[in-house]
Parts: C-alpha cells; sequence; structure tokens
C-alpha cells in the first residue's frame, strides 16, 4: 500500500471520527468544566470558595430522642448517610449476587440465558415506577401487612426505615452486580477447578483459593457499578424513606429547585472528585489482585 | 438437601425481583382506587389512561425524542465505531475511549447537572428566556445514548475480518461501495442491538431529562415523577403495564437479533475447520 493511500484511510477514519469527537468534547468534557466552573464562583460569576466551603463547615442543630440538641455538620452528616446506605445496599448485592451469578453459570446453556433475560426484565420497568410500587409493597397498610395480618402475623413496619431504602437501592441495581460477575465466571477455565480438585481442594476451598480470586474483577465491577448510582441516587430516599433520610442526590435536587446553581456545582463536584478516587482505587486494586502476582 | 437450598434460594431472589412487577401487573387492573387492596378485576384504569391527554401526549413526546435522538447517536456513533477501529493514533484513541466511558461511569445525576449548567451558562449569555427546551434535551439523550451505540458496533468491527473489504477494493470496489457491500452489513446487528438499547434508554430516563427539561415539553417518566407527586391511582399502573410490554417486545426482538447473528456466524466456522 502507498503512503498516500494509508494517508487517504487516516483521513477518511478521522472524519468519521471528527462529528463524535466535537460532540464528545463539547457536551461531555465542558459541562464537567462548567461544574467547577459554577462550584467555585457566585451568582455575578466572581471567583468564590464559599459554596465549596460551605459544603464541608455548614452546621445545624437536630434534636435526638431524648430532647437533647446536637449540632452536626449539615452536608458531612447527609454525605456520610449517602456513603453508609450506599456501602449497606453494596454489600447486600454482593450478598445476594454472587451466589447467584454463581448459581447461574454453573447452569445449562439454555437455563443460563433465561435465567440472565428475566434478571434483566425488571431493569426495564421505569425506575420510578418500580420504586413506587415498593412503597405500596411496604407500606404499613400496603401488600405485604395485607397478606401477613390475613394469616394472623402481627404486620410489620419497614416504610419510612433505612431498611425500607436499603431494599429499593438493592432492587434497582441488583442485576448490575450479577451481570460482570456473571460474565466473568463463564471465562473461568474449568480445568483450573479440576486440577485444584485433583490436587485435594474440597468445594469450599476451591471456591476460597480458585473461584473467588479469579472472578474478582467481576466483583469489583459490580461493586463500583452498585456503588455508583446508589450513592447519588435522589428519589427512592424520597418515598422508601419518607423524606426522613435526606441523601446527597437529594440535597443536589434541592439546591437545583431552590435554584441554588452554584451550591449544587459545588455538592456535584465534591461528589464527582470522591468517586474518582473510590474508581481509581477499585482500578488500583484490581490490577494488584490480578496481575500482582501473589502466587501463594 | 444440598442440591435444593440453593434452588430455594434462586427462587426466592426471582420472587424479590418480580414482586414489584406482579404488583403493578394485578392492580392495574384493580376495580377501586387502592393500590394495594384488591377488589376485583377490572379495565376501568386503562379506558382512563386512554382519556388522559397530558399522558398520552407526554408518551408521544417521549416517542419524538428517543426517535431523534436514536437516529442520532446511531448515526453519529456506528461512524464513530468505525473510525476508531481504524485509529492508528494511541493517544486519540485512548483519550476517546476514555471520553466514551465518561456517560457511562458517570452518575446520571452529575451528567444532568453539568450540562443543566452549561445550558444555563449559555442560555443566560445569549440572553433567551429559558435556557432549557426540547433541543437541550435531545443534546442530552444523544450524549448519553452515544457510548451504548458505540460499544455495541465497535466489537462487531471487531470481529470482522479485516482483509474482505480490502479484497472487495481489489475486486473493483470503490471504497464507498466496499463499505456498503461488505462492511455495513457485518455491523448491522451491532448497529440494530446499539439503536433498540439506546431507544430503550432515551424513552426510559428520568434523571438527566430532569435537569436538562424545560417547561412545556414533559416526557413520560417526567409526566410519571409528577404523577407520583401526587396521590397515585392504579392508571399509573396501567401505564406501566404497558410501556412494560412493549419494551419486553423490543427486548426480546434485540436478543433474537443477537442469537440469528450468532448462530449465522457458526456453521461458517464449521465449514472452514471440514475443509
Amino acid at each position: 500500500m502507498t503512503t498516500h493511500s494509508i494517508k487517504q484511510k487516516n483521513a477518511g477514519c478521522r472524519a468519521a471520527l471528527a462529528p463524535y469527537s466535537i460532540w464528545a468534547l463539547l457536551f461531555v468534557l465542558v459541562p464537567l468544566l462548567f461544574v467547577a466552573y459554577f462550584a467555585f464562583t457566585d451568582n455575578n460569576f466572581n471567583f468564590t470558595t464559599e459554596h465549596v466551603a460551605r459544603f464541608f463547615t455548614a452546621v445545624s442543630n437536630i434534636k435526638s430522642a431524648d430532647g437533647t440538641v446536637r449540632e452536626v455538620h449539615t452536608y458531612l452528616m447527609i454525605f456520610a448517610r449517602s456513603l453508609k446506605l450506599a456501602a449497606i445496599s453494596t454489600i447486600v448485592c454482593l450478598l445476594i449476587g454472587y451466589p447467584l451469578a454463581y448459581q447461574i453459570a454453573h447452569a445449562k446453556k439454555r437455563t443460563q440465558k433465561t435465567l440472565m433475560t428475566l434478571i434483566m426484565i425488571p431493569m426495564w420497568m421505569n425506575f420510578l415506577i418500580r420504586t413506587y410500587a415498593w412503597m405500596t409493597i411496604l407500606q404499613d397498610s400496603g401488600v405485604i401487612n395485607n397478606l401477613i395480618t390475613k394469616i394472623g402475623l402481627p404486620p410489620i413496619h419497614v416504610i419510612g426505615t433505612e431498611t425500607a431504602v436499603v431494599i429499593g437501592m438493592v432492587y434497582d441495581y441488583l442485576p448490575y452486580m450479577v451481570l460482570p460477575i456473571y460474565s466473568i465466571m463463564l471465562k473461568i477455565d474449568n480445568s483450573l477447578i479440576e486440577a485444584a480438585r485433583d490436587l485435594g481442594c474440597g468445594s469450599v476451598s476451591v471456591l476460597r483459593r480458585v473461584i473467588f480470586p479469579l472472578s474478582l474483577p467481576g466483583v469489583m465491577s459490580g461493586i463500583t457499578m452498585v456503588l455508583i448510582p446508589s450513592i447519588s441516587t435522589f428519589y427512592i430516599s424520597q418515598k422508601l424513606g419518607y423524606g426522613k433520610f435526606y441523601l446527597i442526590g437529594d440535597a443536589i435536587e434541592g439546591q437545583y429547585l431552590a435554584n441554588n446553581l452554584h451550591f449544587a456545582a459545588a455538592m456535584a463536584l465534591v461528589l464527582m472528585v470522591i468517586l474518582l478516587v473510590f474508581m481509581a482505587l477499585v482500578k488500583y486494586l484490581t490490577a494488584r489482585s490480578v496481575y500482582g502476582g501473589d502466587a501463594k | 438437601m444440598k442440591k435444593v437450598l440453593p434452588h430455594i434460594f434462586t427462587v426466592l431472589v426471582f420472587i424479590f425481583l418480580f414482586a414489584p412487577i406482579v404488583v403493578l401487573l394485578v392492580f392495574s387492573f384493580n376495580d377501586s382506587k387502592s393500590l394495594s387492596v384488591f377488589a376485583g378485576f377490572s379495565g376501568y384504569w386503562y379506558e382512563e389512561l386512554m382519556n388522559d391527554r397530558n399522558t398520552l401526549e407526554a408518551v408521544r413526546n417521549s416517542l419524538v425524542l428517543a426517535a431523534s435522538a436514536t437516529a442520532i447517536a446511531t448515526v453519529m456513533g456506528t461512524a464513530a465505531a468505525w473510525g476508531i477501529d481504524r485509529l492508528r493514533c494511541r493517544w486519540y484513541r485512548g483519550l476517546i475511549n476514555t471520553v466514551t466511558d465518561i456517560p457511562m461511569t458517570n452518575p446520571d445525576i452529575i451528567t444532568g447537572i453539568s450540562m443543566m449548567l452549561m445550558f444555563v451558562f449559555v442560555g443566560r449569555l445569549i440572553g433567551a428566556k429559558s435556557s432549557l427546551n426540547f433541543w437541550t434535551m435531545l443534546i442530552a439523550h444523544v450524549t448519553f445514548c452515544l457510548p451504548y451505540v458505540i460499544l455495541q458496533v465497535l466489537p462487531k468491527l471487531r470481529q470482522m475480518d479485516r482483509s474482505l473489504p480490502e479484497a472487495a477494493m481489489d475486486l473493483g470496489c470503490t471504497p464507498i461501495r466496499a463499505f456498503f457491500k461488505v462492511e455495513l452489513p457485518e455491523m448491522l446487528p451491532g448497529i440494530v442491538t446499539g439503536a433498540i438499547m439506546a431507544f430503550t434508554l432515551s424513552m426510559d430516563d428520568f434523571v438527566i431529562s430532569y435537569f436538562t427539561s424545560g417547561t412545556g415539553f414533559e416526557t413520560l417518566p417526567i409526566r410519571i415523577y409528577s404523577m407520583t407527586k401526587k396521590t397515585v391511582t392504579p392508571k399509573m399502573y396501567a401505564l406501566a403495564t404497558i410501556i412494560f410490554f412493549v419494551t419486553l417486545a423490543l427486548l426480546l426482538i434485540s436478543n433474537f437479533i443477537s442469537d440469528r447473528d450468532a448462530e449465522n456466524k457458526k456453521p461458517k466456522k464449521a465449514k472452514r475447520v471440514r475443509h
């Protein structure tokens, strides 16, 4: 091939890429810069650190059950609560999702396909509606309580508690945990498992020393894919927590509705930076656990 | 016993996954206003839904938006995938891959907020009355659909035998003809599944739309959001049931396409082995 035609080809591929490159620059990268710009400016677009500082320093008083008044960092507390609920949801998703992915990956080929489609189906129901449906299920006079009082059991109170919020998050994001773990389990070489068995490993030890380490990259991406949406959600807590558990997403939405765009941007910026650090950490840990050569 | 326990576990998880959907389906046919006590079977709420002007308008809006976003994202994304596949320059490729990942890994709320801020800023700059409208929403939807189209098309190009388009050109095809005769058919299953994904994502998106929509153009998820702010009647469940079956049909079609594609690939390989 002559250099001329190589050049021509390269020109062709750049021309095909150009619209997307420009689009991504204008509507992916530049908007992120605007988050930082709004976060560090006031209403007249003069530089200020006031909004970012407000996130870290704002305080408010809360009354505890015994009547004593405590002073807390408003937004740090909201953030800590988001982190806590998101972490619990992620762990629950992992505890349910991992055995489920294992089960599916070891089923017959046809069954595998059906089960994976079944897992995907709820994802295609609008997330507002399925969250609302959970609300009607968990309510004090809801579907579950109607059923259990009919068989003579005492009603349970779930709605408006942190448990309800966690149920909502787990429900919404469980498929994101199952998918990556399932696809990595399919790739695990069966002969490794057989080799471990031949060398005297029991089932538990095969799982612990062969399957689990090999499936770690899937676990890591599952964790990121569940943690990120659940830490930033803003509808689940309003409906299932009855608005009692204000999360960082709710705080951002609230500031947006109140037209405090600069403070909303500041919170979004903080959230984004923390998530970036978290993702870098996960990437590093995955790289180390997979290629780090822990051969023992 | 050892065999039964895991099955019980799987069944329980699937009950959990389908509980709200079953509740939706059942209560959409409820004869009363209640969402938790079933009074009897009736199609009343479906009739009610058909008379709800605002909701039907929202459905129409969503369809228009999703169709436009899908069309733009599919064309631009396919061209981009084709370009990325042939890109030699390493840093450019790395950069494009990173940027493509951003809308998928960033939380929706940040994608939404970031675009909203830019639109508001530009709107103020040019002195527009309201900076958010149909067009800002369209831009946002195209942006979050693009990565999915690219990631569906790219593997098809990677699977393709590189010498095929070259052979076509050696046999007298112009590069453009070779593209349409050889490369496009290879990419087509990826393009179709990518487009279906883009369409369903766009129809379903709430968070990003919420931040980038102005008043006057209400999509279905935004309509649902405002419905859930007030007292909800089984009408919303009737709506959900219809959406559910439509998306289910789309999902099955796209599964069918990828299945057929996989099966088309199989016999070819077997033949090669036999020769």
